[in-house]
């Protein structure tokens, strides 16, 4: 186990080495620089912006310099909005973007785990082709038709919950935003678990169990569900990385002042150090999560073997 | 004891006149086989007529329809549906059916090309990885594997910043400015998602080739002394085919969901053209007055979705040969 650890954090930090380099050298790669507008600032001025940020060095120095920074957990100084660094930002923006995020993928477990459950014990009856209609739904309606669709039905007409979420500070603001984040990856998750189920209960231990003459539940619950949840854990990590981007937008949507939000806007302003702040730190945080996944995913299945991935 | 049996109680029996090794039915090639799977599968054709017909109309319709999509039609601004405007007119007075024609085909069409380009890395890619194999196909994984593990919807979008001038330029000054008509925008598009979103296609094609470059006819070819283009084309790429098609279908409606996406946070392609994402995302800012402006480009997204997500679940059926009985 420590072994296999090591390799993992090995490959997590080569991984992130790539990730910032290649978004340093893109961003760095755009011509023009930061400071080009349509109506030209004057030359001292873009001068002196430039020795201010020190875009005047030589190109390795800058992204040693990066590196140095980054390794002190400083994102540097945002370009546009002035008096603010990355950081600020994204400690603003961040702790509600997670609440939001944990939310989704609280409520895109309760919901969709139980609803492949199911739809596969009540294989070819009409809780399964309801909740696989629903499912077949949720994975082809866009995230922001949905929230769209929510927000008329339920914050217009009916008038049942907010329009506009502000930063999440009541439980009723969280609603609307958490079904129209996890549509997707709870349609996604219920699929997964309801074919990994079909695959389980036909298993022989679970005719074992029967024959035992366990209760239906106990089956279900201790030898079923048990052995089904492991393809849903490994979907975990992605997960992740699709609410988070997926809040890209919901958050737009509901008015809510979080990191996506941020990003969003700095993606329009052209806001260099501060996209490239936001995409190294999304990508640590999901390339975190993936290695936390893999940890917990090995823990939890003993048949998974901890050689070095020699095979490839 | 001993039974005597005689010998004329056997007979010979008659010869067979009609040909016993002659095939009764027509044989079916792989494809026959298949398009007769494919069309058994009614969701599947669903999708597939429903795919058909969006083409044709997102193709046709244009030249037909009195208006064009950036005609603004003065007196007749923000109407609800009627005979003349059947989804109504936005602010400016513009017609939103032959808008969201547009939008279909500006959507179908990044839908094609970006899983085409996608198609083309993807396979060569995963191709020269699971065909020289060793340590070659090792670092290439490796790459691979550190691709699979960064959110790529943040990468569409750095890239999409960091190409937008670059491809500007090029179709303003270089021979590229013939394509100038399409817009820069919508190239831009086409290249961020085809370069980005083809890790999933690498990794199939490499599967695919590694399954099959051991098997005994791939050995007989070469004992034969078949050139390794004659193998790959001959052997690998007809055998591969069919998890290669289907991963295609399914990539169209995510690169059209993406740029949809993109355009919804206000990134995709910009005025006068409108993809059905941008066609969303500007009827949002009205849309509790005017909701029948999101409403058409917001279903004609859903219904391209659904249908390519049933063509590509049918074609896995018809095209994977363990699903033969």
């Amino acid at each position: 186990m420590g072994r296999y650890i090591i390799h993992r954090l090995i490959s997590m930090a080569i991984t992130l080495f790539f990730i910032i380099t290649i978004t340093f050298f893109l961003m760095h790669a755009i011509p023009g620089g930061p400071f080009t507008r349509e109506k030209p600032l004057p030359e001292a001025i873009i001068k002196a912006l430039n020795e201010k940020y020190h875009l005047d060095d030589p190109i390795w120095k800058q992204y040693l310099d990066y590196w140095k920074d980054i390794l002190r957990g400083d994102l540097g100084p945002s370009f546009q909005l002035a008096n603010y660094t990355v950081n600020d930002l994204i400690a603003k923006g961040f702790p509600i973007t997670a609440r939001l995020g944990l939310a989704s993928i609280i409520f895109t477990v309760l919901i969709g785990v139980p609803m492949g459950v199911i739809s596969a014990l009540r294989q070819g009856k009409w809780e399964d082709y309801t909740t696989m209609f629903i499912a077949a739904l949720g994975v082809t309606i866009p995230s922001f038709v949905l929230a769209t669709i929510l927000i008329y039905l339920f914050g217009v007409v009916l008038r049942i919950f907010p329009v506009s979420s502000g930063s999440l500070t009541q439980p009723i603001q969280y609603v609307l935003p958490v079904i129209a984040l996890s549509g997707y990856s709870l349609s996604f998750i219920a699929r997964l678990m309801r074919s990994s189920m079909l695959d389980i209960i036909r298993q022989d231990y679970i005719r074992t169990a029967r024959a035992k003459g366990l209760s239906e539940l106990k089956v279900i619950y201790k030898h079923a569900l048990k052995n089904a949840i492991i393809p849903v854990i490994t979907y975990l990590g992605p997960l992740a990385a699709g609410l988070l981007t997926g809040s890209f937008v919901i958050e737009r949507l509901f008015s809510i002042p979080g990191m996506g939000e941020y990003f969003v806007k700095s993606v329009g302003n052209r806001d260099y150090t501060m996209i490239m702040g936001s995409t190294i730190f999304y990508s640590v945080i999901l390339v975190v999560m993936n290695f936390v996944v893999d940890i917990i995913y090995v823990l939890i299945d003993p048949r998974i073997k901890l050689t070095s991935s020699k095979e490839g | 004891m001993e039974t005597k049996i005689d010998a004329s109680l056997f007979k010979p029996i008659e010869a067979r006149t009609d040909n016993i090794n002659e095939i009764a039915r027509p044989s079916l090639t792989y494809w026959q086989d298949a398009w007769r799977r494919f069309k058994r599968n009614k969701p599947a054709m669903i999708g597939l007529i429903t795919i058909i017909t969006l083409i044709l109309c997102a193709i046709f319709i244009p030249f037909f329809w009195p208006y064009d999509y950036a005609d603004q039609i003065r007196g007749h601004e923000s109407q609800t549906p009627s005979w003349q405007h059947p989804f109504g007119t936005d602010s400016l007075g513009r017609d939103l059916f032959i808008r969201v024609m547009y939008g279909a085909r500006i959507s179908l069409s990044i839908g094609l090309v970006a899983s085409l380009i996608n198609l083309t890395i993807g396979v060569l890619y995963g191709g020269i990885s699971g065909y020289v194999g060793g340590r070659v196909d090792n670092i290439m994984m490796r790459i691979v594997d550190i691709l699979y593990s960064v959110p790529l919807l943040l990468y569409v979008i750095l890239f999409q910043v960091v190409l937008e001038k670059p491809i500007e330029l090029a179709f303003e000054s270089t021979f590229l400015r013939v394509f100038k008509g399409v817009g820069s925008d919508l190239i831009l598009i086409y290249i961020v998602l085809g370069l980005v979103y083809w890790v999933d296609m690498a990794r199939i094609v490499r599967g695919q080739v590694l399954s099959l470059k051991n098997q005994e006819f791939v050995l007989a070819a070469k004992a034969q002394g078949a050139s390794a283009w004659r193998i790959i084309r001959k052997h690998l790429i007809p055998n591969a085919i069919g998890p290669i098609i289907v991963t295609v279908t399914l990539a169209i409606p995510s690169a059209i969901f993406t740029e949809a996406f993109l355009s919804f946070i206000g990134i995709g392609v910009s005025a006068p053209m409108a993809s059905l994402g941008t066609l969303a995302s500007d009827a949002y800012r009205g849309f509790r007055s005017y909701p029948y402006l999101l409403f058409f480009p917001a279903i004609f997204i859903c219904i391209t979705m659904i249908a390519f997500n049933l063509i590509g679940d049918g074609l896995r059926d018809a095209l994977d040969p363990h699903m033969r009985k």
